[in-house]
């Protein structure tokens, strides 16, 4: 059994905050995004935040430690956008191996870092694996709804790219997160499973998909049921959702999905619902309130914050965390 | 709290489908088989995919808990037919909610369908046929595309047909699925061969016993494994006997079920009920499934040709909904995606009306409506609404030739949309939805595609010479750039519409950041479906009141926005003095009036007036909206302007050649000095002072922004400058009551209101020429001004006259010192009523500041500390102040 799977029977584990809430307060100007080495790149770099962990490293560290220190057990590498697909919106397809191999390495070092100082506290790096910006279940062209813009082959391909430097550069576990097509989970899954075989390694997985709207189904059009069931087959660490809905709107989800599963949980949701700025700005003494039915509830293993959280979010998160006991399963691992 | 361990099979479409013991058997549709259906493979090959689904949607809707598909036939490109026809079950909600079974005896086209699926399928199938290695390959694949799996009882040496054979088989295959490949053994399934029976050979009678007792051995012997068959096999020898083989069918499942299998591929319209049987029908086909006589099957034979022809009838659905009236078929189609009857029913609504537009703008964009309605409150989800985008797509085509028949057979577009996901958002697929949904209705789309900058937007705009310009983001720094990407386009004087989308947009931001910035029409879309409808408003030739409407509408939401959100932000009356609009007196140009002191009109000449009218606010009066004098020419409401601008002139050159009304003016100019910071003292006579009190601004102002009061336009006593102003009263409105009555008598209530009308314009009319006459002659500091008509309406004057009761000056009380200062009902007789409005009606009072820095201002709210200091100041108690002031004391 697997360290944190230990772990997990005994604590409810706090997962970081947002990234791109953090890094929009730093205000990068095209040429911060750009740094010395792509000075003269040609296209357009600026919101390419995944580059930052290139050009910009020591504020991707300061932001993990800012969450470490929040009380966080479980950063985020800040590889949301790291696969060729998502990449090649700005030309960058041939960096993702690099992307995603220094952004774990930053990340690891933060958290080694903090394991030594409190070794009672060990501090985990998960990689973060996005959804891309194409859907392998949706048609982007109503006229012709057979076509895809993407296959399940180049998912694979691309997804198999971003977790073996990930899994080089040392994260402890791997995050497919925010899944609006389960399609796409599912290869990104087919490829972790490939490179666990031929690795022989055995790396915990979490999945967390994201719930889109008021109809309570993902992008794609699947309930919370439905979604669970089609990434079941892969024995992961947790399943949960994240982005799109705030702790208070998940909450009914999460339950259903408590009930359902015996994979540990996580949700990482949004500081609630954008204003109508698109802003979020539902208060960490809010959030925690939200959080705590969670625990009082018994729903959760796992538990961070999305789109608009900051430290001050998880360390209210942590407090109330560290109060409860985490949800109990049967684990047969 | 421990849970128990689910062990059932569960599979997946858009929603889950669990088989548990208490599940029903489950249904898997078959009619979506080329091996078995002549139909489908026909329409397959054909390519009539839109066909082909309708089959599997009646599947679905025939009760059919999973889908079949199979497309193993010679001709066809298996992996083509399979990808393409999974791909569009993907895109139909109704049919894509139940798991897909994928069909084929060839491992590429099971790959290719399991790479096309997002829920949890079945794979159909996997045997030992070609040994262990290719079984074990093929079942781990299967495992990490994460579907269930059936396996036939089938090994190397052949297909199991014995009782032995089929639990052997299974036995083996059980056992490298669960210890070699770890299968979930609830995710097997088996089949172990359903055979004809009644075939009149003797090694066949066992067919049906041998599946039963098979079945029940898997379910007792092989834990959590499942047990599927495909049913109609199983009847294969009384094809063309309807009445037979639906019986045989029905028995055979009802016994197949009592042995355990809880799946199996059944043809529902072959399928009789089974206590609907008759009796001695059904008890000579339990004693063939049984074998229960040696001559089971020659009785069977010979009663089935009693039956013959017996042919029940084809009992398809009854479509209730196609009952219904017109309309409701229309939104049904739409709301469903169903377009197996639209065009009959498009057709038919084109008979019924007058224009073949008009089924697009009338039951089609009502139909839309509810699609936009159902799926903003959650009852619809993105796929569906994407379906009913389709259906209309459709019968919009359907229209085209009739509408374009109209147009004198020329083709052409609604109208040419500019749509961009702006600049550092790569989001499109809100956008590109909205593209399709455009398209569909006849709409020529530039699609600019993703992070497109804004110089990209306004070139394109202006090169294409495009409609409507819409923009899509998700994230939130899309909207900062939407509102720069609308001021660069009032900064090149665009003025087409722009509509706004995407998740972060609100009606809110658009109404508060961007609609400000931009002169033409600014809309807020939420959903794909609304913009159908709002482009189709916007494109519109009677746009006018759409646009104005949208305007006012967004203008009063960003009003009570903005007043929602200002409540906190106030500054003290001591604060917002210490911010007071700053001139500087050394260098401020102050000009001594020509002539101090009160002058009066008796009688004055009326007709010098015309040519100051403003004609745009008598318009309003009437309800119609424009300004003057386009609106004579508008599309809607011109013809009716043009109409009442004639009698109004027929009426004015009456009041002035029979000189109907009376105008009298009273005016003052004297030495001011502005004392206390708000008040300003005025020099009546050299024995005699007034004061003049003004309001502050107290909301918080931007860093450099003042918080002006009108005393702010007047020299501080303290500068020991002497400076001045003026006051006045003019009314044109002697006469008007008088004619209004004679009128009224006449009972030509047009004409009564069009006096008083007219009265009022007139009235403003003189305010506007005194001013002038002010300004020019007995102030003077104007003295070379030259402006028309129409730039005194814009204010474009030096100086200003502002009028208690108005936004600069909203204190009515001053109107009571106005009156002491000149005299006002004592010189022309203009009077003041018990609430401080002037009589006759038509009259205007107000103040003149001749300072070249002077302008006009809104007051907007103060807060109590201001009130009380007011109060103070009048010499009022502090409850009259408010009565007063209510309407501009912040809550």
């Amino acid at each position: 059994m697997s360290k944190i799977k230990q772990i997990l029977q005994q604590h409810i584990l706090v997962l970081d905050g947002a990234m791109g809430t953090m890094l929009q307060q730093y205000n990068f100007s095209e040429e911060d995004f750009r740094g010395e080495r792509f000075k003269d790149y040609p296209s357009s770099l600026k919101g390419n935040n995944d580059l930052l962990s290139l050009t910009q490293p020591e504020a991707i560290a300061t932001i993990h430690a800012k969450y470490f220190e929040a009380g966080a057990d479980i950063v985020e590498t800040n590889t949301f956008s790291g696969t060729t697909i998502a990449m090649a919106d700005y030309d960058m397809e041939d960096l993702v191996y690099e992307l995603n191999y220094e952004s774990a390495k930053i990340a690891k070092t933060v958290a080694d870092k903090f394991t030594k100082e409190n070794p009672n506290k060990p501090r985990f790096v998960a990689g973060s694996i996005g959804p891309t910006n194409r859907t392998a279940s949706l048609s982007p062209d109503v006229n012709r709804p057979e076509y895809r813009a993407i296959t399940f082959e180049e998912l694979r391909i691309a997804y198999k790219q971003q977790v073996e430097a990930l899994i080089d550069g040392g994260v402890d576990l791997l995050l497919v997160e925010t899944i609006f097509d389960t399609l796409n989970a599912k290869a990104a899954l087919f490829a972790i499973e490939e490179v666990k075989e031929v690795r022989n390694i055995d790396i915990p997985i979490m999945v967390s998909g994201t719930i889109t709207d008021a109809s309570g189904r993902t992008l794609s059009g699947q309930t919370v049921e439905a979604f669970l069931t089609s990434i079941s087959h892969v024995p992961l660490l947790s399943v949960g959702f994240n982005c799109a809905l705030g702790a208070e709107q998940l909450k009914p989800y999460l339950q259903r999905l408590s009930d359902k599963t015996d994979f540990f949980t996580s949700a990482h949701p949004n500081a609630g619902l954008p204003n109508a700025f698109g802003e979020y700005d539902e208060s960490p003494k809010q959030m925690q309130t939200y959080i705590e039915a969670y625990l009082q509830d018994d729903l959760i293993n796992i538990i961070g914050g999305c789109c608009g959280t900051s430290p001050e979010h998880i360390k209210a998160i942590a407090a109330v965390a560290s109060k409860y006991k985490p949800r109990k399963i049967e684990v047969t691992a | 709290m421990s849970k128990t361990k689910n062990k059932y099979l569960t599979l997946s479409g858009l929603e889950p489908l669990v088989v548990t013991p208490e599940s029903n058997f489950v249904n898997v549709g078959e009619r979506t088989n080329v091996t078995g259906s002549r139909k489908f493979l026909r329409l397959i090959k054909e390519e009539k995919y839109e066909e082909a689904l309708s089959v599997a949607r009646d599947q679905v809707e025939g009760g059919a808990q999973i889908i079949d598909v199979n497309m193993d036939e010679g001709m066809l490109d298996g992996k083509y037919a399979m990808t393409t026809f999974l791909n569009l079950i993907a895109s139909e909600p109704d049919i894509s909610r139940v798991p897909i079974m994928i069909d084929s005896s060839k491992w590429e086209i099971i790959e290719a369908g399991l790479q096309v699926a997002q829920g949890k399928c079945v794979v159909n199938s996997i045997s030992l046929k070609e040994g262990e290695a290719e079984f074990i390959r093929q079942a781990k694949l299967v495992k990490r595309y994460g579907a269930a799996v059936i396996v036939m009882a089938f090994d190397e040496t052949g297909q199991a047909d014995t009782y032995q054979r089929r639990i052997d088989i299974c036995k083996r295959s059980y056992d490298i699925l669960v210890e070699v490949v770890r299968f979930a053994p609830q995710d097997i399934i088996f089949d172990p061969n359903i055979f004809p029976v009644a075939t009149g050979m003797d090694e066949h009678r066992l067919n049906a016993l041998d599946f039963f007792k098979a079945t029940k051995w898997i379910r007792e012997n092989l834990p959590y494994a499942n047990v599927s068959g495909g049913v109609s096999n199983v009847s294969f020898s009384f094809r063309g006997n309807n009445t037979v083989r639906e019986a045989i069918n029905a028995a055979f499942l009802y016994h197949a079920i009592q042995h355990g299998m809880n799946l199996g591929i059944v043809n529902p319209t072959m399928l009789e009920v089974y206590d609907e049987i008759d009796k001695d029908l059904l008890k000579h086909v339990e004693d063939v499934l049984f074998d229960r006589s040696d001559d089971a099957t020659e009785r069977l034979l010979d009663f089935a040709e009693t039956v013959k022809g017996n042919k029940k009838e084809d009992v398809t659905k009854v479509l209730e909904w196609r009952n219904k009236p017109l309309q409701e078929r229309i939104t049904h189609a739409l709301v469903k995606g169903l377009d197996a009857f639209i065009i009959e029913d498009i057709e038919e609504a084109r008979q019924a009306s007058p224009k073949p537009i008009d089924v697009i703008e009338g039951h089609l964009m009502i139909g839309m409506n509810v699609v936009g309605d159902l799926f903003g409150s959650g009852k619809m989800f993105l796929p569906q609404v994407v379906k009913s985008a389709r259906v209309m797509k459709k019968a919009v085509a359907y229209l085209q030739p009739f509408i374009e028949a109209e147009k004198d057979g020329k083709q052409e577009f609604a109208g040419k949309i500019l749509m961009a996901t702006v600049k550092g958002d790569v989001h499109d697929i809100g956008k590109n939805i909205v593209s399709v949904v455009l398209g569909c209705n006849n709409y020529e789309i530039i699609d600019l595609g993703v992070m497109v900058p804004p110089e990209k937007i306004v070139e394109t705009a202006i090169e294409e010479n495009v409609d409507i310009i819409g923009l899509s983001g998700l994230i939130t720094p899309s909207l900062d750039e939407m509102v720069y990407v609308s001021k660069s386009l009032e900064k090149k004087k665009v003025t087409i519409p722009i509509i706004i989308g995407g998740a972060t947009t609100s009606r809110a931001h658009t109404s508060v950041k961007i609609a400000p910035n931009y002169s033409n029409t600014v809309v807020h879309i939420n959903d794909a479906s609304r913009a159908v409808t709002v482009v189709g408003e916007l494109l519109n030739k009677n746009n006018k009141v759409y646009k104005e409407q949208i305007r006012e509408e967004y203008n009063k939401f960003r009003e009570q926005f903005l007043s929602r959100t200002a409540k906190k932000e106030y500054v003290s009356i001591a604060d917002a003095r210490k911010n007071k609009f700053a001139i500087d007196w050394n260098t401020s140009e102050i000009t001594k009036p020509k002539q101090l002191g009160i002058q009066d009109f008796q009688d004055f000449d009326i007709t010098k007036l015309e040519a100051y009218i403003d004609w745009s606010p008598f318009f309003r009066s009437w309800d119609l909206h424009g300004k003057y004098p386009d609106i004579l020419t508008d599309e809607v409401v011109g013809e009716q302007a043009t109409d009442l601008f004639k009698d109004a002139q027929e009426l004015l050159k009456r009041i002035l050649d029979e000189k109907l009304l009376k105008a009298k003016a009273v005016f003052g100019l004297f030495p001011a000095n502005t004392v206390n910071d708000d008040d300003i003292e005025l020099e009546v006579s050299p024995k005699e002072s007034l004061q003049f009190l003004t309001l502050r601004q107290q909301s918080r102002k931007a860093a450099g922004k003042p918080n002006i009061a009108l005393a702010d336009f007047i020299a501080p006593k303290t500068t020991g400058k002497q400076d001045y102003m003026g006051a006045f009263c003019v009314s044109t409105g002697f006469g008007t009551a008088a004619l209004a009555k004679q009128f009224e008598d006449a009972h030509d209530d047009y004409n009564s209101i069009m006096i008083k009308a007219l009265a009022d314009r007139l009235a403003e009319a003189f305010a506007e020429y005194l001013h002038k006459e002010v300004r020019t002659n007995y102030w003077s500091y104007a003295q070379s001004e030259n402006l028309s008509n129409q730039d005194l309406i814009k204010e474009n004057y030096k100086g200003i006259r502002p009028a208690p009761g108005y936004p600069a000056c909203p204190d009515h009380l001053e109107k009571n010192t106005i009156w002491e200062v000149l005299d006002v009902e004592k010189r022309i007789g203009v009077k003041l009523t018990e609430s401080l409005a002037m009589w006759p009606a038509a009259s205007v009072s107000g103040y003149y500041f001749g300072n070249p820095e002077a302008r006009y201002f809104g007051l907007g709210k103060i807060t109590e500390d201001q009130v009380a200091d007011y109060a103070i100041r009048r010499n009022i108690t502090l409850e009259e102040a408010k009565k007063w002031l209510n309407p501009n004391i912040a809550d």
